[in-house]
């Protein structure tokens, strides 16, 4: 900061030293993001051609892709693939679906709408381990929670939700923490919405699903977009709902990628392994991240 | 005719508004109302609605040492991450918006891009980082983490709310001879209050929510309340009162900062891309 601080020449005197300010206030954040962006990078690739196991000396030395052909070929990581690629598609369909219904509805004037519209966005601010916990328990719980007590009441067998449907329920968790940001993103673009041409297609006699369909669709076009991506890249990394809740069982029936990487680093040791899995990882989330630096660059221009 | 269909559409409206909002919204009651329960009403069924409200389970969660320490740690890594990112992030936020060169959109994007990184395919040589640097299981470990992984979204939020300060404003600061440095305290920095202040509160709500690397970098010198939350899923979360106590004072703060920065989070979490 200190840099700065030396009188520099009035404004337009030197452009030269304007760029050169510039550069220097600029390079502290760009330094550390390189660093940050890079070394994790490189080492995740190097270990993941290495043999080496924080349990196991005897293990190492240069693994070529074995990592990487042990993995592919382990039934647990493509079940742990299928379940993640299950879990972010159902809660994107949950949450965006629901989430461009609730943003026209609560877009409508009705009473308390503002109270209303609080409540909906509140789960997206409660910690995971807190929502996780609150649904396994409270709601869930096959004897105490709210939800079997509202089953016995209708004189329906209360279901162990984890046990028998641990994907699903996990989803269904997640999708309650993410319906509410995609609400809250939507909703802002409708609102965004030209009202006269709300009203001119109403004279012009459109129906409310009309309107919905020609109107409000390509009107939220982008800002749908940017939900369906900014989720995936957390989506894809969901951990701690499964870690409290099933702990990725039983068996590997709720294990997602997230969570293999982490159980074969840090409870199996596998540096290796687990470090091809990070490369995998990464490599989806580059092909979710391409299309959103893309989005978000048009929108720079606008 | 008009009239009357337009009245029972309202009342729909207001009936499907309320209904899917207290639907969405009850867990988050239900653990309030639950936190003022005794353990065997807790667990009472049918579960009661109505009952003698008492404060033991909170009496019980803060007569346990742990919690305040639980509390302290996230306080001073969100605190520390924010201060720190936003420390970095406003000089560089000020180059771009006010000194923008030909490299300026270039370097947004490419900040944009590291934010898109998965967590868990860094997993292994953070971890192992941290413990070779002696960083794991501290709060100033956590919190440079934090701090990283919040870095580009802070400089976005600050760069969208600096570009709509009016750039004369600034000029005429500097043609009355103040230096870069006074145009940005004294000059900028007031103007952009609120938007400082908003971009501090959702970096504040991310950290304080962060569980992937509180879980996997901490375990019980520097662990924050989401750990310790997390524990309750052994056995000990049956104690639905105590889980439900110490929940609702985990998640209350951040509620009301969510509740009160609604509008500005959307800019923030969408990198302004929806505004």
């Amino acid at each position: 900061m200190q840099v700065v601080l030396d009188h520099s020449p009035p404004a337009g005197a030197n452009v030269r030293s304007g760029k050169r300010t510039g550069f220097l206030l600029l390079s502290p954040s760009v330094l550390i993001l390189l660093v940050w962006s890079i070394v994790p990078l490189v080492m995740t690739l190097w270990y993941s051609v290495q043999n080496y196991n924080l349990v196991d000396p005897t293990l190492h030395g240069f693994a070529g892709i074995d990592n990487y052909w042990y993995l592919l070929t382990d039934p647990d990581f493509l079940h742990s693939l299928l379940n993640t690629l299950v879990l972010v598609a159902g809660v994107l369909i949950i949450s965006v679906g629901g989430g461009t219904l609730l943003a026209v509805l609560y877009d409508q004037e009705f009473f308390g709408r503002g109270i209303a519209r609080i409540l909906v966005i509140s789960p997206f601010f409660i910690m995971p381990t807190v929502s996780a916990l609150l649904w396994k328990n409270l709601m869930l719980h096959p004897i105490y929670g709210v939800y079997s007590a509202m089953m016995r009441a209708v004189g329906l067998t209360p279901i162990d939700w984890l046990a028998r449907f641990p994907l699903l329920t996990v989803m269904m968790i997640v999708a309650w923490e993410w319906l509410p940001f995609a609400v809250l993103i939507l909703l802002t673009a409708v609102q965004s919405l030209d009202g006269e041409q709300h009203e001119a297609a109403r004279m012009d006699g459109a129906g409310p699903v009309a309107r919905f369909r020609y109107i409000i669709l390509p009107h939220l076009g982008r800002a749908i977009s940017v939900v369906v991506m900014i989720e995936t890249i957390y989506l894809l990394t969901i951990f701690a709902e499964i870690s409290v809740t099933t702990a990725g069982g039983p068996g590997v029936a709720s294990t997602n990628l997230a969570y293999l990487i982490y159980s074969r680093a840090l409870l199996q040791f596998d540096v290796g392994g687990a470090s091809a899995g990070g490369v995998i990882a990464i490599i989806i989330a580059n092909i979710v991240a391409i299309f959103l630096v893309r989005a978000v660059a048009r929108n720079l221009e606008a | 005719m008009a009239l009357k269909t337009k009245n029972s559409t309202r009342i729909g409206v207001t009936i499907l508004g309320w209904g899917i909002a207290l639907w969405l919204f009850f867990p988050i009651f239900w653990m309030f109302l639950t936190s003022f329960k005794s353990e065997v009403q807790a667990i009472s069924t049918p579960p009661k609605l109505f009952f003698m409200p008492t404060l033991s389970s909170y009496a019980e969660v803060f007569e346990r040492a742990s919690y305040w320490h639980f509390t302290f740690n996230t306080v001073i890594v969100s605190v520390g991450a924010t201060a720190s990112a936003i420390a970095l992030a406003v000089p560089a936020a000020y180059s771009m918006a006010f000194m923008p060169s030909k490299r300026t959109r270039g370097t947004l994007l490419w900040m944009l891009s590291t934010r898109m990184l998965p967590p868990v395919g860094v997993l292994v040589p953070i971890y192992l980082l941290a413990r070779n640097t002696h960083l794991l299981d501290t709060c100033t470990g956590l919190a440079i983490v934090d701090m990283l992984t919040n870095l580009p979204i802070i400089v976005w939020m600050l760069y969208t709310f600096f570009r709509e300060v009016p750039a004369p404003i600034l000029e005429a600061g500097r043609m009355d001879g103040a230096t870069r440095w006074q145009e940005m305290t004294m000059v900028l920095l007031p103007l952009a209050l609120p938007g400082i202040a908003s971009t501090a509160l959702l970096s504040l709500i991310l950290c304080w929510n962060e569980a992937f690397w509180s879980l996997n970098l901490t375990s019980s010198h520097a662990a924050p309340l989401t750990a310790f939350i997390a524990s309750f899923s052994s056995p000990e979360g049956l104690f639905f009162g105590k889980l439900s106590a110490a929940s609702t004072l985990a998640v209350a703060p951040i509620l009301v900062f969510g509740w009160i920065s609604q509008k500005q989070l959307v800019r923030g979490l969408t990198f302004g891309a929806v505004k």
